[in-house]
């Protein structure tokens, strides 16, 4: 039989099974499982319930606190105790502890995601390893401790989306634009358990391949892997010496649904509130006045967001009405913002610039919107209340253009500025 | 756990991990408190309202968003036995079977179920009875992968019997 990437990553992982396809249950050996704050809050008190001293293998296990750090409040505090506590109890190794950053920027820079590799993670945007040529997805806190008590988690082989990108991104349009028309192409529901497969998108760098796997999730999709190239394993060259394999489909692998982008053609966009698959075209929304942007997440937080951000911002300064927040994806996208002088940018055009932490993004820290008021945001999710106040407004959107909209206080269409 | 039975409690499309558990809760120690502020932002009475239902029927997409098994738990603190939805988040699904509730997929509309509804689903049969409306519809049963997870009360004590057997 033919196969996908999903399908012949799921088979390399099922002991003793030579064949599988779409809708088939079976259980699958993990390589590695990514873990944060979810650890204090739900996992411990779950695998304690199993009895068992010790996890099956702590050197495949990653455990990373990010989404409130350092604790804002006493309640965050307790949880990271109970965090701590279990790391060190089981005898965690890869322990990363306050001071990286955000897990889907962390545990990649690590060299911890390689091509044809299984991972899941207590974290629903862990598909973003999919940028990898690895399948990745999220579980919940008792799929977790299935996975520490064993190695091993059912899943349920999905179906295959092929979404082939020709064409290269025009000036001011980023992969974000691309995700966003995707989720709005297929709405939120469209792909729920299916892998979205990505071919032809040897003109997306690392950093813009992340924000598309990321944001699968968002249009239900269980995986999105891209297939690996050039780009690929110079980025691995320098992140691991550990051996990989690449993963191609079969040329006669079978796709349920087949999309065809021509990034060329796109435009900026938006998704509107208060869902990320209520997608405008930039053109509908321009002159919306903003209270709040903000830049940074496990979405749009790296190093080529930044860079864009601070191309439009040089020299310039933030609209008086408007509050620019930026937070890098980790603390090493943090140094080389410092040595590039981008932070020295942002803080003139006055920008606040935070260390790296899921912050804002969650309605937690550091960026927490008020009743009424309307943000325009790099991240993954517009919720009701997902940034804070239920009454609050949010604007999901590129790097550049959240840039451009602090620059002016009001929703901006990024190539005015650029 | 094959014969369930309760009332209907009636809930839209797209209902997300943010608004069953809002995230100024979720680092809450004790999870009766988070129950609390359940859809509090959807469906303000919701805490007050579902002592009437134990059965929760949906919409499409539901529990879309992110893994937080919460989700799944103040709904089971909550006293819920079952939900049925039009399409159900890929997560969210999980949890549900992993804790033990049977997540149910049916295309259904406002002549089938109201509000308050006396209902008995039959897991075995694929069927579930309106008693209220005297209507009776079936749905695509749940793979005997998940029902054996279900059966055992979720998969924590399936793995037990594993570990200790």
């Amino acid at each position: 039989m033919y196969h996908t990437v999903a399908e012949k990553i799921l088979l390399k992982h099922a002991p003793g099974m030579k064949e599988l396809a779409p809708g088939q249950f079976i259980e699958c050996r993990i390589d590695l499982i990514m873990v944060h704050e979810q650890l204090g809050g739900r996992i411990h008190v779950e695998y304690e319930k199993l009895g068992l001293d010790r996890v099956w293998d702590p050197e495949k296990i990653f455990f990373i606190l990010d989404h409130w750090i350092p604790a804002p409040t006493i309640n965050a505090a307790q949880m990271h105790q109970d965090c701590r506590e279990f790391a060190k109890k089981y005898n965690f190794i890869h322990d990363m502890g306050i001071n990286k950053g955000i897990c889907h920027q962390v545990l990649p820079e690590m060299g911890f995601a390689r091509p044809g590799m299984l991972i899941v993670g207590s974290d629903s945007h862990t598909t973003t390893y999919g940028a990898f040529n690895c399948l990745s997805t999220g579980i919940g806190a008792t799929d977790v401790s299935v996975v520490f008590a064993t190695g091993n988690l059912w899943f349920k082989v999905p179906e295959s989306f092929k979404i082939s990108l020709s064409g290269e991104l025009s000036k001011g349009v980023m992969s974000k634009d691309l995700v966003l028309k995707l989720i709005g192409d297929l709405t939120t529901k469209g792909a729920i358990y299916k892998s979205l497969e990505f071919h032809g998108a040897d003109c997306l760098s690392i950093d813009s391949r992340m924000t598309v796997s990321n944001m699968v999730v968002e249009a239900g999709a269980k995986f999105g892997v891209f297939l690996p190239d050039k780009t690929l394993e110079k980025w691995l060259e320098h992140r691991t010496k550990e051996p990989y394999q690449i993963v191609m489909p079969d040329k006669e692998a079978i796709y349920e649904k087949t999309m065809e982008y021509d990034l060329s053609e796109l435009e900026p966009v938006v998704a509107k509130p208060s869902s990320p698959g209520n997608l405008d075209s930039i053109k509908n929304v321009e002159g919306i006045e903003i209270d709040q942007a903000f830049l940074g997440s496990c979405t749009n937080g790296r190093m080529e967001d930044l860079q864009i951000a601070a191309k439009i911002l040089k020299g310039k300064t933030v609209n008086p009405k408007t509050r620019l927040i930026i937070t890098p994806a980790s603390q090493e996208i943090y140094e080389q913002a410092l040595n590039k002088g981008l932070i020295e940018i942002f803080i003139k055009a006055g920008a606040v610039f935070t260390h790296s932490t899921c912050g804002a993004c969650i309605g937690g820290h550091l960026g927490v919107l008020g009743e009424e008021e309307t943000c325009v945001s790099s991240t993954n999710r517009n919720f009701v209340g997902r940034m804070g106040a239920p009454s609050s407004k949010v604007y999901l959107a590129s790097p550049a253009t959240v840039a451009a909209s602090a620059l002016h206080g009001k929703i901006t269409d990024p190539r005015e500025v650029l | 756990m094959e014969q369930i039975e309760g009332f209907a409690y009636i809930l839209g499309d797209d209902i997300n991990t943010d608004d069953i558990v809002p995230s100024h809760t979720l680092t809450m120690r004790d999870p009766k408190e988070m129950a609390k502020f359940t859809l509090e932002f959807v469906d303000a009475n919701f805490v007050n309202n579902i002592k009437k239902g134990n059965i929760i029927i949906a919409g499409e997409n539901f529990g879309t968003g992110s893994s937080r098994e919460e989700a799944v738990n103040v709904f089971k603190i909550l006293g819920i036995k079952a939900i049925i939805a039009k399409s159900f988040a890929r997560i969210y699904f999980r949890n549900l079977i992993n804790k033990g509730i049977p997540g149910i997929t049916l295309d259904w509309d406002d002549k089938m179920f109201s509000n308050e509804d006396q209902i008995e689903i039959s897991l075995q049969r694929g069927e579930i009875v309106n008693l209220t409306k005297k209507k009776k519809v079936n749905f695509v049963k749940i793979p005997e992968f998940l029902t054996n997870i279900l059966k055992e009360g979720g998969i924590l004590n399936q793995l037990k019997k594993k570990l200790y057997n």
